[in-house]
């Protein structure tokens, strides 16, 4: 093929483009979708509850990716700050993956357990009355609105039926029962105490 | 990260293919020999009187080219990358950091080991433990604690000598590696509004004179009731229970108006998170040591 075929046309020019570069995904991406270590729950990791999952809801919808990641990657510094690293298969039950880029704030990933309900209630309020350093923003606003129980539920019912997430059918009726008047700020809490708890933070 | 057969090969095959493809538009492309060029050349290409010399590549940038093919061949015999092949060197990335993670314990025992061994009392003199001590501190403790260890409301002052279940160097191990939790539970129900001010003017008046007198006096009454089981009769506290002392004009929540009133109504609890699953026992011993340091000088 002359050059001045593919410079000229420049649909045909785009087709190759995209030709070239979708090796690099079936490659690099497209057999990770088979690969047990990736697609199979680690053994200790449950789907997130009705409330989880609303706060989980939340985590996304105030934008807390923005600054905070969800991703400890294996060098020692790292570890000894947050605890072990991540792995692939802890993050099954995730759609999409929080896993971030950006730590404008720490890592979030093996944060459940690390504090106590109420010091994540007093530090979503207002984060200076707990870190005055912060640069964090409040969020007051959670503690005054209510989960939406209608979209957890239905949210409930496509990772089930879509994603084959395993829930039981007990989960499933109680589903709107379980986040009726919690606040969102209850919600946020539940998710991030479970966060990263399926491995235990410390390797020791 | 073993991957099915099928998938390795798949993975060996186009990775093979492109490697091959590139040294080839390489090569092709670059036939054009020194002698067939002529200085001046064009491409035939003119856009406004501009136009395009027809020089072959400098060879530095060709061998930049062939060099990272070479690398690519190399890489991927030393590293993994060719499907479930492991590469030579049988790199992977959690034995990388298991490697690099042993030679920062060896050298943490060794940086320990001047110290480790002796009773925190002494090991507070050691300025080498207490600047591990801060740095740990900086990293688990200061978000509730606070960076200066000065606390936040509900979360206790460290660097002030009171203390909710003691000072002493064991007691300071055991509330980092296990965690505390205290519950004050909810009162209004007994005491009834009127009751719970009673109490609450009581418990101001061991700090502050000028509390109502009929106030106070039918609020120890009513603390001799449901306080002192906890508190004590001279509301000094129990550090068993982590019971605080109200009369010491020390407030782990609020001494404020209505404040007070609501913890005493309503009940507050507290949690101190266990980090004995975080920490190994002997940076929890220097943890513990440099919070005893900051009453203890």
């Amino acid at each position: 093929m002359k050059h001045h075929i593919i410079e000229k046309n420049i649909g045909l020019m785009g087709v190759l483009i995209a030709i070239v570069i979708s090796f690099a995904g079936l490659v690099e991406i497209v057999p990770l979708m088979f690969q047990a270590s990736v697609v199979e729950a680690h053994p200790n990791l449950k789907p997130y509850t009705a409330l989880q999952l609303a706060g989980r809801d939340i985590y996304i919808s105030e934008g807390c990716y923005n600054c905070h990641s969800q991703n400890i990657r294996p060098f020692v510094d790292e570890t000894l700050r947050y605890g072990h690293y991540s792995q692939a298969n802890e993050f099954v039950y995730d759609r999409p993956f929080q896993w971030g880029s950006k730590r404008t704030g720490p890592d979030l990933h093996r944060v459940g357990g690390k504090f106590s309900d109420d010091w994540h209630e007093t530090h979503l309020l207002d984060p200076r009355s707990v870190v005055p350093e912060s640069n964090m923003p409040g969020y007051p606003w959670l503690a005054e609105q209510m989960v939406d129980a209608e979209q957890v539920d239905a949210g409930m019912r496509v990772l089930k039926d879509w994603f084959d997430h395993p829930y039981t059918q007990e989960q499933l009726a109680n589903a709107k029962a379980d986040v009726e008047g919690k606040t969102k700020m209850q919600a946020l809490i539940a998710y991030l105490q479970v966060l990263g708890t399926a491995i235990p933070r410390s390797y020791k | 990260m073993v991957m099915s057969s099928g998938w390795s090969i798949w993975i060996i095959v186009i990775v093979a293919l492109h490697i091959v493809g590139y040294s080839w538009l390489l090569f092709s492309t670059s036939k054009m020999k020194e002698e067939d060029h002529k200085e001046g050349d064009t491409t035939g290409h003119e856009w406004d009187g501009i136009k395009e010399y027809n020089n072959p590549l400098p060879k530095w940038w060709l061998y930049m080219f062939i060099l990272t093919i070479v690398f690519s061949v190399v890489y991927l015999i030393l590293y993994p990358g060719m499907g479930n092949y492991k590469g030579i060197l049988n790199w992977t990335q959690e034995g990388a950091w298991a490697e690099e993670n042993a030679v920062v314990l060896k050298k943490r025992s060794e940086l320990f080991s001047t110290f480790i061994n002796k009773p925190i009392p002494e090991m507070i003199k050691d300025t080498k433990a207490m600047e591990i001590g801060e740095r740990l501190f900086a990293n688990h403790c200061s978000s509730c604690h606070g960076s200066d260890a000065q606390g936040a409301i509900g979360f206790p002052n460290l660097a002030d000598n009171d203390w909710l279940y003691g000072g002493e160097p064991a007691i300071i191990v055991k509330s980092i590696s296990a965690g505390r939790n205290g519950v004050m539970p909810p009162w209004g129900a007994a005491l009834g509004d009127q009751g719970v001010k009673q109490v609450a003017a009581y418990v101001r008046s061991f700090s502050e004179q000028g509390q109502d007198a009929e106030l106070v006096t039918e609020g120890q009454a009513k603390f001799g009731m449901f306080c002192v089981a906890c508190h004590g009769a001279d509301g000094k506290g129990n550090p068993m229970l982590g019971a605080p002392n109200l009369a010491d004009n020390i407030w782990l929540h609020s001494y404020d108006s209505g404040l007070l009133e609501t913890v005493i109504s309503k009940g507050i609890s507290g949690k101190m998170p266990k980090h004995s699953e975080l920490l190994d026992d002997n940076s929890i011993k220097v943890l513990a040591a440099y919070v005893y340091s900051l009453s203890n000088e």
